[in-house]
């Protein structure tokens, strides 16, 4: 009973740190909350379906069962293209207005789920692989061929040939798969493959394989992520930028570089976070929407800077989520005096123990008002 | 971002408002009632964006859970007028409760059952509300995107609670307002809206003169230092958190009186006056029009909301491309607004694109050259 509750907790927590990861990460590092970080996810939730839709053709039938695995190495590239034009173009011209870069990245996200509405899936595919080449060809040329004068004209033409992979990758997937040819704002499914249905027996409790895939995901991305800031150079010019920018940008780190890279893992473990849920429930245009406040609160309770505050509050929350949304505390304490029985039971849907715990959170914060894990600091302004 | 404090010129102010008020008056005459009932609402939605820029164009707080306090107002309103209906009704009670099987009314209904009361609740609940919230939230110095992130949760909790519990006040469904009777009339009918119109249109002008009050002076001096320099204020003695949580309380009451008249227009108020869109929308009217000028906050409100109805009605998908084009541009090329920019460089520089000659003024730096010049000589 109580393991049942906990492995829960930590399935629903998992979802929200994995989706909440990459939001802390460019938080710290830039101040900045990206309103389209649910829609980055649902990028990476249709990145999965596209993907299950392709590994059904005839040529890929065979492996059919490994698609879940690619799909999030598509995902992520899909989700941290979009995000890294997105700093490219518009956050990056907001430097230094969080206020203002938050707006921008609202239209931003409305766009995205307009476009995913009345685009066909085959050319928003088609529309990403040519981002993808547009983006990167120019970096595979040797540093010489880059200093050149003519640099700029390989750059145009590696456009024109982004643009025509696009544009022919587009109408091929849209002839070969006719579900993806026309547009459609009504929710799509993903089907998990065999090997991931039905559930798994630990400890006389059965479990369903979906969660356990979900948790697996997510510990490979914080233990990756972590890995990278900590043991990489560049995640140690992103540490030294989130803890004091000016003065890394005296020292020489690009802070301009370092800021496209943070945005486009974020975004990236935004995909990420995509394919898990769409093995949760159908995708859907909104399906970012459902977890991004949650994402928030994370981030809130979380505090800035520091990973570790990051796990412990969506494991915190998802725990609560649970307890209070289950009423479990009830079977755990089943004769507890009227009152207080009847408040839990008032709390005991997933909407109302929403509610407790927003609440619980703002009395949390009248205490640690910088969350969990505060930056240490002496500035006046935090 | 420096944000440069804007004063439109009273000149400006005056013919702005003339217009408003012409065609206020006649559209009535003009205007189908369709359309005059879709002005009316638009009007009502000014009042909630004259909060939104006394919070945000004057004070700095980005608040994305305005709906919160809009959606109780609107919830006040139809409490009253569904109660004042219901002596037909089983029990006496209001019709939804019988599909749920509630045959006591819950106690927080019985004041509705007095009209002053409920004029009072109105914006005095939601003012509290905010207040409280506000408070919480400004004692321990959270702001800036901790704050929007903060009220944007609190506006989905709120969303959430009342989603859910249909046997308090009918959840999901909301309240409807049009069939229910207001001095012995359907409110729903046409004169009791006329009467609103009026109504709204009187109380536009109000909250502008009371929004133009409370920036006026010392009080609005300190709002605008606690938008540019937060730290200094509190160094120079003053205590930052009374003065926000007095301006987002009534930024709440404003939203409040807005949400009532928007519920009583519109025939019905439910919890999608709380969904995250409708709230952020507020914002980016304010934006569009000009922050701090108070009077770019009625003009965007209305206008884009016009304009949002219209190109709903012709192309319905545009709408979210040209929104979210609108809330990108807006904070990248034009940070202050319409007006701002019309009060600006703005109409100078474009004229100057278009090969006319620009007025330039006579000698600014004269004077300042002949002070220094005396300086050195001393």
């Amino acid at each position: 009973m109580l393991l049942d509750s906990l492995f829960n907790g930590v399935a629903i927590g998992s979802v929200l740190l994995v989706a909440a990861l990459g939001l802390a990460i460019v938080f710290g590092l830039m101040g900045v909350i990206n309103l389209a970080h649910g829609e980055l996810m649902m990028l990476g939730a249709y990145t999965t379906y596209v993907t299950q839709l392709i590994f059904k053709l005839p040529l890929l039938k065979p492996y059919y069962n490994a698609y879940v695995i690619v799909s999030i190495f598509f995902a992520f590239i899909v989700s941290g293209v979009v995000g890294i034009l997105l700093e490219k173009t518009v956050i990056r011209k907001l430097y230094g207005s969080p206020l203002e870069t938050l707006l921008a990245t609202w239209g931003v996200s409305l766009i995205l789920q307009q476009f995913v509405r009345s685009v066909p899936l085959a050319y928003g595919t088609g529309l990403v692989i040519s981002l993808i080449i547009g983006l990167f060809l120019p970096s595979v040329f040797s540093s010489k061929v880059k200093e050149s004068i003519n640099f700029k004209y390989v750059k145009f033409s590696s456009w024109i040939f982004a643009a025509l992979a696009g544009v022919l990758s587009g109408n091929l997937i849209s002839s070969s798969v006719s579900k993806l040819s026309r547009a459609s704002a009504r929710n799509v499914d993903v089907t998990a493959p065999a090997w991931m249905r039905g559930q798994v027996e630990i400890l006389g409790t059965n479990f369903p394989k979906t969660r356990l895939m979900i948790i697996i995901i997510t510990l490979i991305s914080v233990i990756a992520i972590t890995l990278f800031l900590n043991q990489s150079a560049w995640g140690m010019r992103i540490r030294a930028v989130t803890q004091n920018r000016e003065m890394s940008d005296c020292l020489g780190i690009s802070t301009e570089k370092v800021d496209v890279l943070t945005f486009g893992i974020g975004s990236g473990l935004a995909g990420v976070a995509g394919v898990a849920v769409s093995l949760l429930g159908s995708v859907g245009p909104n399906v970012g929407g459902n977890y991004i406040v949650g994402c928030f609160m994370v981030v809130v309770l979380g505090g800035v800077g520091n990973l570790l505050g990051t796990i412990f509050a969506s494991f915190g929350i998802g725990i609560m989520t649970d307890l209070i949304g289950a009423g479990r505390l009830l079977s755990i304490w089943p004769d507890m005096p009227l009152p207080l029985s009847n408040t839990i039971n008032f709390f005991a849907t997933t909407s109302m123990a929403r509610v407790m715990i927003f609440a619980l959170i703002v009395i949390f914060l009248q205490f640690k008002p910088t969350g969990l894990f505060p930056q240490k600091g002496r500035m006046v302004e935090s | 971002m420096e944000f440069k404090n804007l004063k439109l010129s009273k000149k400006t102010t005056f013919v702005i408002w003339v217009i408003i008020i012409a065609f206020i008056i006649a559209a009535p005459s003009i205007l189908p009632v369709f359309r005059l009932n879709l002005l009316g609402r638009y009007l009502s939605l000014a009042i909630v964006a004259l909060g939104v820029d006394l919070i945000w164009g004057f004070t700095g707080l980005l608040s994305l859970g305005q709906g919160i306090f809009f959606a109780l107002g609107g919830y006040c309103a139809a409490m009253y007028l569904q109660i004042t209906s219901s002596s037909e009704f089983p029990n006496n009670i209001p019709e939804f409760f019988g599909l749920y099987g509630v045959d006591n009314l819950p106690f927080f209904w019985e004041p509705f059952r007095s009209p002053i009361f409920s004029l009072f609740a109105i914006w005095v609940i939601p003012a509290l509300v905010a207040g409280i919230l506000g408070f919480l939230v400004f004692r321990n110095r959270i702001k800036g995107v901790y704050f929007s992130i903060l009220t944007q949760a609190a506006l989905l909790v709120f969303f959430n609670f009342f989603n859910g519990q249909q046997k308090l006040i009918n959840g999901t469904n909301g309240l409807k307002t049009d069939v229910t009777q207001l001095f012995g009339q359907m409110v729903g009918s046409e004169s009791i809206q006329r009467m609103f119109f009026w109504i709204t249109a009187l109380l536009v002008i109000a909250a502008w003169f009371f929004s133009k009050w409370v920036v006026k002076g010392r009080f609005g001096n300190i709002l605008i230092g606690i938008r540019d320099d937060e730290p200094r204020v509190r160094f120079t003695g003053y205590n930052p958190v009374l003065f926000k949580t007095i301006i987002f309380s009534i930024a709440g009451g404003l939203a409040g009186i807005s949400g009532a008249l928007y519920t009583v227009q519109s025939g019905i108020v439910s919890p999608q006056f709380m969904t995250v869109p409708f709230s952020i929308e507020m914002v980016i009217w304010v934006a569009v029009g000009g922050r701090g000028t108070l009077l770019g906050a009625i003009l965007g409100a209305v206008l884009i909301n016009y304009a949002k109805s219209l190109v709903s009605e012709a192309l319905p998908a545009s709408w979210m491309f040209i929104q979210g084009g609108l809330f990108i541009l807006v904070v990248t090329a034009l940070p202050e607004g319409v007006l701002g920019w019309l009060q600006g460089e703005g109409p100078r520089n474009l004229l100057q694109k278009l090969g006319l000659k620009r007025k330039i003024e006579t000698y600014p730096s004269l004077e300042i050259k002949n002070e220094t010049e005396g300086l050195k000589n001393e």
